[in-house]
């Protein structure tokens, strides 16, 4: 590891943290403007995040140390991947051990943690909200680990800088069929993982459709300030990380300056190209009832399944 | 406190007739839009800024809207939507009416009308996110 990776890290690190709210924002200004509203402006998630830091923090009186971290433990894990993954760079710090499976269990780790702490605050819909999460949570990780099995079979590795690197390498790897159907499993995957339609609705009101809602209804202030920050850089992480599974063109393959500008503004296109499209399909499906989603998840898990069969059997 | 640009309400119905609550709906429906004023409605006090609390106070519900306003954080506002919360309305002297909003809880804004227009409703929410 040396100087010029940790300010590749930095680089990336600071790309998600002030560009995770914004992404949460336009996605909110699309589904808005396909409703037939104005909507909020793009930087509203950020103007929330600063005005919740001014504002009292308020505990329920029976919580202890876990609901007091869990926001700390989701934007730190957050923060961790954003440096280590190959969003903007093949060069980030520490490249030849980050691997897809330690990312993605970073990353749970911060999930498992704010499903805890909804346990912790003793109230009927935290308590609700956490099972659903888990359960959720349970049935996506299969499917996101026979993906990364199937995304890894062509390299016998399952470090993530190499497989974007083979993609962006080899340009007909990221057409194989067994590539393909991994990432399709990955988008039921991100769509359940961020909470979005048609897994969880993220502006429903109503306490008994919800699930990762359910999980920050005792936040307030800067601890909800944070949840808000950690909740969208893992929604742009997720994004990052697609796009550059499906199409890693612009990444800079070394830490060189220009490289680095290109692959700043190339991931930035990609992420917002992607998260309209997340959006308009927002407005476009329903929820789907929570006793159907272990059949999306299933699905999921299939298509990786195939991904993985398929690319045994054309090697 | 400066909340400008940002509103985050949380909706207590206190007893009404619904008829505000039909006025809240259009207030963030496509016509009036008071998202893009920067004020949205949260499922939760802790995450609010402002309570809307319509309708007279029947007795069932002194005690969750005293409850709701101390769940908010500080710094906190209350705004009693329609004639009912301001002063009763056409319920007032009723058996089951414990009084107006400001009995229990202590308002610092009122938006008059029977029910009010979403016009005045979403002008009374630019008083406090100055957009
Ligand atoms: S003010 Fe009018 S519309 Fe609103 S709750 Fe009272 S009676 Fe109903």
């Amino acid at each position: 590891m040396n100087l010029a990776s940790l300010l590749v890290g930095a680089v990336q690190l600071a790309l998600v943290v002030l560009g995770g709210p914004l992404l949460l924002g336009l996605m909110r200004v699309v589904r808005s403007r396909l409703e037939g509203r104005v909507g909020p402006p793009v930087s509203q998630p950020w103007r929330d995040i600063a005005k919740l830091a001014r504002k009292q923090r308020t505990r329920p009186s029976e919580s202890s140390w876990i609901f007091a971290v869990a926001p700390l433990v989701l934007v730190a894990t957050a923060a961790t991947v954003a440096v280590l993954a190959p969003l903007v760079t093949l060069a980030p710090p520490l490249a030849s051990s980050t691997d897809f499976i330690a990312v993605i269990f970073v990353l749970l780790v911060g999930s498992v943690a704010l499903a805890l702490a909804a346990l912790d605050t003793a109230t009927a819909f935290g308590g609700m909200g956490a099972s659903r999460a888990l359960t959720i949570g349970a049935l996506v990780e299969p499917a996101l680990l026979v993906a990364v099995l199937a995304l890894s079979m062509p390299l016998h590795s399952t470090n993530l800088i190499a497989i974007v690197a083979n993609g962006s390498r080899h340009a007909s790897t990221l057409l194989g069929p067994s590539h393909l159907l991994a990432l399709c499993s990955f988008i039921v995957v991100i769509l359940a993982e961020s909470g979005r339609l048609p897994v969880d609705n993220p502006s429903t009101h109503l306490e008994l459709t919800m699930i990762y809602e359910a999980l920050i209804l005792e936040y307030s202030g800067p601890d909800l300030a944070a949840v808000t920050l950690g909740e969208s850089m893992r929604l742009a992480i997720w994004l990052g990380l697609f796009v550059n599974l499906v199409a890693p063109v612009g990444i800079a393959a070394t830490a060189h300056p220009l490289a680095l500008v290109v692959g700043l503004v190339a991931l930035t296109l990609k992420v917002v190209v992607v998260g309209i499209v997340v959006a308009i399909f927002e407005v476009t499906t329903a929820k789907l009832r929570l006793f159907r989603l272990p059949e999306l998840l299933a699905g999921g898990f299939i298509l990786a399944v195939l991904g993985v069969v398929t690319g045994a059997v054309m090697r | 406190m400066n909340l400008r640009h940002s509103l985050q309400l949380r909706h207590v119905d206190a007893g009404s007739c619904n008829g505000c609550e039909i006025e809240i709906g259009s207030v963030f429906g496509p016509v009036y839009d008071a998202e893009r004023i920067g004020a949205r409605l949260v499922a939760s006090p802790r995450h609010a800024d402002a309570l809307l609390v319509t309708g007279p106070v029947t007795h069932n519900m002194a005690s969750p809207l005293e409850r709701t306003y101390l769940a908010m954080p500080e710094p906190r506002l209350v705004i009693a939507l329609g004639d009912c919360a301001r002063d009763c309305g056409v319920f007032s002297g009723g058996y089951a009416v414990a009084g107006a909003v400001a009995d229990v809880v202590p308002v610092d804004l009122e938006i008059p009308g029977c029910p009010p227009h979403p016009d005045e409703i979403v002008s009374a929410l630019r008083r406090f996110t100055n957009r």
